[in-house]
């Protein structure tokens, strides 16, 4: 076997590495650049617990191939916090006990990232369709589904004053 | 002192314990630094790859590793020879861990390669030659019981019969619990119903394969990472089964991604040792989500006879149950348990419970979540469900009149001392949920549920840190929150912000010995060994105070984090706080910590009450989770959170477990759903809020009144939603998983 | 095994035409990474198109779409052209998997994998879509429901890549639905799936139809027996009825771990029915 180069980045790192054709995105993640954030649950693209987001798409890395990720944009559970500012749904996470044992909560915290970006006002159905490729056993997800609509709400109340702002410069 | 149970009072009023403080590993947890079983490596670490048996049953007549052995970058191979003799109580599990003469199930290790690189293994892998002779299989529990049935252990003879039978078979035991006499309680019946119910076997399907990453040196000195709910068990096993002292060998537990009872064993720990033993390298082993399915511990299939007799005014006069579990190649089901459990929830006087352990070709059960006691629960509230609705009798009422209370004789033998099976009850009956209206295809199900919970071997070391800041040693794996409930208690106790107390999970080399975490057993035990370690810090502390103030020890009391004079009479002192006296600990005779090593005995059963509606689609059977209520006893809840999160997890996985869950066996005995598409378990939107309904009756064998909580939790559902949809349905399922198929069946529809 | 990564059409025919040994086309790779993981495919050259521009594109066609063989189930979701004209074929893309899998599955590698149950194939065929095949000698177009000949198995030959999928044109009053049973709300494979196209003239009558059937025969199946049960008809209770036992009939099941042949040939009729009560809604304008 040949290995491939590639460059790509990673949570806004350049980074390159070398890997087999046949290893996966999430091998590389885990095994050559030590980004152990992202779990393997399954390896079949069934649990969602390897989840990043590519060029803005919520994908499994089980199911990519390492080398697919020339010149492109990843996004891991790793570059969730800014620095020691948690992303809100990080928060929320910890606020409302929506995690217990913490092993899908990288791919579910990468999930409902991918989702309030697109949608900052899901209904409780469409953030359960949303998450249906993330499995929990723990939690039965009540709580994880409460964590998401709960940022989601704050993420909308924060938005407000800008729209408000907005409409008084415009009224001035 | 350590708390006596049933003698010291309980804590009533609390300042920390029952908040929902943050919880301490969680900022690990969610930004993916937390360290799981799989995530750790070591320099020079070698792949593990096992090779499992194709065949159901199969002689093992030969392995040629010879060709495997010059793969490059190989560097040891390992097959049952490896494993030389071992204590009696490992050889089972030495068995299970590495067929030795025969492949009992498909999925059974019959070797493994440490190479490399993962592609070098997989290599190898497939060149290692395998001489099987296939023999006839069995992997249903009653084909398996039958006198025709293949005989998987020729050397075993079912035990617990009057008469040892001379022919061996695939019963490995018969149980018999109960009291009074059954048949003299039906004829008091006015109506007795009598159903034989199946239920498949489930796994318990933590997210988290099995991983390890084990590293023997030449001296015979190993250490182990590996993700497990008891480290300490791995430690003695692997010790057992590789001929090593306990000392010699190191086991660090991982954070664990999942458990539920199917992590309190090993498969591939002792594999990955031997593998690192001779290639003289550590060697990290990750299980497949194939090979957990196929070759980790899941819970029994069952086959289960129940009859129980009612009066017209709803009083149950008498309860038979005849229960047949298999728990895969090796005996050891958890029938007993479910023969005790079954009808636990009832105060009656005639009972009678009848247990066989069946053995199977199928892989080697492993605890989950109250082993044994679903499936009979099942059974029972099912009948009872039956006779509520013929005698046209409220559910909750029937259960009211004839519920375990304080001082009743259990089904298993035991009086009961305060429960809360009858609270539960009660908050179910007052309820919203239980006057929401139903509409068309729509039923209610209510079932109760019972988990005896256990106390257990429990070592906990607690420091104080000369700045009056808390590090709390436990050696209970943290499979649910406990380290945020467990710090919490020692807080409370000493009278310090809970951030002031850091807990973690020790080693094995750092303590003695604990059990593993099971049996809903470590807020309960690791807790009320915390609180005796913060008594014991407490008193030491105390007796600096008093060398300070010169006054006797018996004249300083602790109150509110600081020692303080008991009385006027003692002198006029200044209170010291934790963080004052923890200054001077090295000048007042060193360091100050608090321990404690227990059984611990004491742990309260906790009892539930579930109430589910369900909606079926009368045209697919497909069965759609309307409303679920969990209410059940947590004595006191130390996080109220994680409690919740205790309820609404079993909750669920009792769902899947009656809608879809199953492992599915071909012809040839082979696993046909080995992966998570066909092996179902419930996903976000299957699945409504569940909501959580706390009781809280203390427990009075915790100083805080804690029962445990993890595993009653899993012990309703099943019953409770067969049924709501044996309601909706009109019709009385009797086999799970009630899949849509089988809905439709039931309904006459196909 | 190699990796390949061609610029365009040109190259990944050459690639596909010249490899040796078993040559994988990689679009979505949510089917052939599972099947290499299982040992299932064991590639010795992979050709990735998602770098070939008009594979990942959907462009106009006429006044139909030509959806490029890379464009992922999510991107078909996001395309409101796509989404207004043909919404049964898009949800039934958005059926495929869980998001993440929708984030990178294509329909084209649903087809081409060939298996009984892909969830768009019923959709693609009820809407009359054909694959533009491309390959050393040419392009062809083949109808969808002709390209499985047996689970796995298609009529693409050495070097022929599947480049596109075209859509043709919805004709005036039409409307599409896609259906299927599973047991539980998402991510398993269809049990049943039903894909129905149905145009009605000026006064509601029912002109012309398309009924395909998955997961119940080794191929997706167009019954054309239930497509006349609805042709002339205003698709009333009678119409439906008939057009769920002609669905039962055809079907052509297998008992195995996700349905038993009797369930299957009940659900079938069962969700013709369901089916054709959406597209019929959607071409008369409700929604």
């Amino acid at each position: 076997m040949f290995q491939i180069h590639v460059s790509t980045s990673i949570n806004g790192d350049d980074t390159e590495f070398s890997c087999e054709a046949d290893e996966t995105l999430l091998d590389v993640l885990r095994d050559r650049l030590g980004l152990t954030g992202s779990k393997e649950g399954c390896g079949t693209g069934d649990c969602g617990a390897c989840s990043v987001i590519v060029d803005g798409r919520l994908v499994c890395s089980c199911l990519m191939l390492g080398a697919e990720a020339e010149g492109r944009e990843i996004e891991t559970i790793e570059g969730m916090a800014e620095g020691q500012k948690l992303h809100p749904l990080q928060q929320k996470f910890l606020d409302h006990a929506a995690l217990q044992c913490g092993i899908c909560t990288p791919g579910l915290l990468i999930a409902a990232k991918s989702l309030l970006e697109r949608n900052d006002n899901p209904t409780e159905e469409e953030v359960r369709y949303w998450i249906a490729g993330n499995l929990c056993r723990c939690t039965g997800y009540d709580k994880i589904v409460r964590a998401i609509m709960d940022t989601a709400k704050d993420m909308r109340k924060q938005a407000k004053p800008t729209k408000a702002a907005a409409r008084k410069k415009v009224k001035a | 002192m350590n708390f006596q149970p049933g003698k010291d009072a309980l804590k009533r009023s609390f300042d920390i314990v029952g908040k929902r403080t943050p919880r301490p590993d969680g900022l690990d947890k969610v930004t993916g630094k937390a360290r799981f079983g799989a995530d750790m490596t070591a320099p020079g670490m070698l792949w593990g790859l096992i090779l499992r048996s194709p065949h159901a049953h199969a002689k093992i007549k030969k392995i040629d590793t010879s060709r495997a052995a010059a793969v490059n970058g190989v560097h040891a191979i390992v097959t049952a020879k490896d494993f030389g003799p071992c204590p009696d109580d490992v050889l089972d599990i030495r068995e299970n861990v590495m067929a030795r003469e025969k492949a009992l199930y498909d999925g059974h290790a019959v070797a493994a390669v440490a190479a490399t690189s993962r592609a070098a293994a997989k290599q190898a892998l497939k060149l290692i030659e395998v001489d099987y002779q296939v023999l006839p299989h069995v992997t249903d529990v009653d084909e398996a019981m039958k006198a025709s049935a293949p005989v998987i252990n020729s050397k075993l003879f079912t035990k617990g019969l009057d008469k040892t039978p001379k022919k061996a078979s695939n019963i490995a035991e018969r149980f018999e619990f109960g009291h009074g006499d059954v048949e003299k309680g039906f004829k008091e019946a006015d109506l007795v119903v009598e159903h034989t119910f199946k239920t498949e076997a489930t796994h318990q399907g933590y997210i988290e394969p099995h991983a390890c990453l084990a590293s023997m040196g030449a001296d015979g000195r190993g250490d182990i990472w590996c993700c497990t709910q008891g480290h300490f068990m791995v430690r003695n096993v692997c010790a057992g089964l590789l001929g090593m002292d306990a000392s010699a060998l190191r086991v660090t537990a991982s954070e664990i991604g999942g458990g539920f009872g199917g992590k309190t064993t090993v498969f591939i720990e002792p594999v990955a040792l031997a593998l690192s033993l001779k290639a003289n390298r550590p060697v990290k082993i990750v299980m497949s989500r194939s090979e957990v399915l196929r070759a980790s511990g899941p819970t029994s299939s069952t086959s289960i006879d129940v009859k129980i007799g009612m009066k017209k005014d709803g009083t149950i006069t008498a309860g038979d149950a005849t229960l047949r579990y298999q728990g895969g190649a090796f005996p050891g089901s958890a029938v007993p348990y479910g023969a005790m459990a079954a009808f636990a929830c009832y105060d009656l006087k005639n009972v009678r419970a009848i247990g066989y352990d069946v053995i199977t070709n199928r892989p080697k059960q492993a605890a989950y979540r109250a082993p044994g006691a679903p499936m009979a629960a099942y059974a029972v509230e099912s009948v009872v469900d039956e006779l509520c609705k013929k005698l046209t009798l409220d559910p909750l009422d029937v259960r009211l009149k004839n519920c375990s209370t304080d001082g009743s004789k259990a089904s298993y033998g035991p009086k009961f001392d305060v429960i809360g099976l009858k609270a539960t009850l009660e908050a179910a009956k007052a309820h919203p949920h239980y006057k929401a209206k139903l509409g068309k295809n729509q039923g209610r199900g209510v079932a109760c549920g019972f988990w005896f919970n256990f106390g257990g071997e429990t070592s906990v070391s607690l420091t104080v840190n000369s700045d009056g800041t808390v590090g709390l040693s436990v050696g209970t794996p943290d499979i649910g929150g406990s380290r945020a409930s467990i710090g919490n208690m020692a807080a409370e106790e000493l009278g310090i912000p809970h951030d002031k107390v850091r807990c973690i999970i020790a080693d094995t080399a750092s303590l003695g010995y604990n059990d593993v975490t099971d049996g809903s057993r470590v807020t309960f035990a690791s807790g009320l060994a915390a609180i005796n370690a913060a008594r014991d810090a407490i008193g030491k502390l105390c007796a600096r105070a008093a060398g300070i103030w010169d006054i006797p020890v018996e004249a300083v009391t602790w109150e509110h984090g600081a020692a303080r004079p008991s009385s006027p009479n003692a002198g006029k002192h200044k209170p010291m706080t934790l963080a004052e006296i923890a200054a001077q600990a090295g000048a007042t005779g060193g360091p100050v910590a608090g321990h404690c090593e227990i059984n611990a005995e004491g742990a309260g059963v906790s009892f539930a009450t579930h109430m589910v509606d369900t909606e079926i689609d009368p045209d697919t059977g497909h069965v759609k989770i309307l409303r679920y209520t969990v209410f059940q006893d947590a004595g006191k809840a130390i996080h109220p959170s994680y409690v919740e999160g205790q309820f609404q997890g079993g909750a669920v996985q009792g769902i899947g477990w009656a809608l879809n869950e199953e492992y599915i066996y071909g012809k040839d005995g082979k696993l046909q759903n080995a992966g998570f598409l066909d092996y179902r378990i419930p996903v976000a939107s299957d699945l409504p809020m569940i909501d959580a309904v706390i009781v809280e009756v203390p427990n009075p064998g915790h100083p805080y009144g804690v029962r445990g909580v993890g595993e009653t939790s899993i012990v309703p559902p099943l019953a409770a939603i067969s049924n709501s949809v044996s309601s909706a349905a009109g019709v009385r399922m009797t086999q799970l998983p009630m899949s849509p198929p089988s809905v439709l069946k039931a309904l006459g529809r196909i | 095994m190699q990796y390949h990564a061609p610029a365009n059409v040109k190259d990944a025919v050459k690639l596909m035409a010249g490899s040796k040994g078993a040559t994988h086309i990689l679009a979505g790779g949510t089917d052939l990474l599972v099947r290499m993981r299982s040992g299932f495919a064991e590639p010795d050259n992979i050709i990735d198109i998602k770098r070939i521009k008009e594979m990942k594109t959907i462009a106009k066609d006429g006044k139909g779409f030509k959806i490029g063989a890379a464009v992922s189930a999510a991107e078909m979701n996001e395309h409101a052209g796509l989404s207004k004209t043909w919404p049964g074929l898009v949800e039934a893309a958005g059926l495929i998997g869980s998001t993440q899998v929708q984030g990178r599955a294509t329909i084209a590698g649903n087809l081409c994998n060939a298996s009984p149950a892909a969830d768009s194939v019923p959709a693609m065929v009820a809407a009359g879509a054909k694959a533009l095949i491309r390959g050393p000698k040419g392009i062809r177009k083949v109808p969808v429901e002709k390209i499985c000949t047996a689970p796995g198995k298609t009529v693409l030959k050495k070097g022929e890549l599947m480049e596109a999928i075209l859509v043709p044109a919805k004709p005036a009053r039409s409307g599409d639905a896609y259906l299927r049973f599973i047991p539980r709300t998402e991510m398993d494979i269809a049990v049943v799936g039903v894909g129905i196209c149905l145009t009605l003239d000026a006064k509601g009558v029912c002109t012309a139809a398309r009924v395909s059937l998955g997961a119940v025969a080794p191929t997706v199946l167009l019954v054309n027996k239930a497509a006349r049960a609805l042709i002339g008809t205003t698709v009333d209770d009678a119409a439906l009825h008939a057009l769920s036992s002609a669905c039962s009939a055809a079907a052509n099941p297998i008992d195995d771990k996700r349905g038993t042949k009797e369930f299957r040939t009940h659900i079938a009729g069962v969700l013709a029915r369901r089916a054709a009560v959406i597209a019929l809604n959607r071409a008369k304008g409700k929604s």
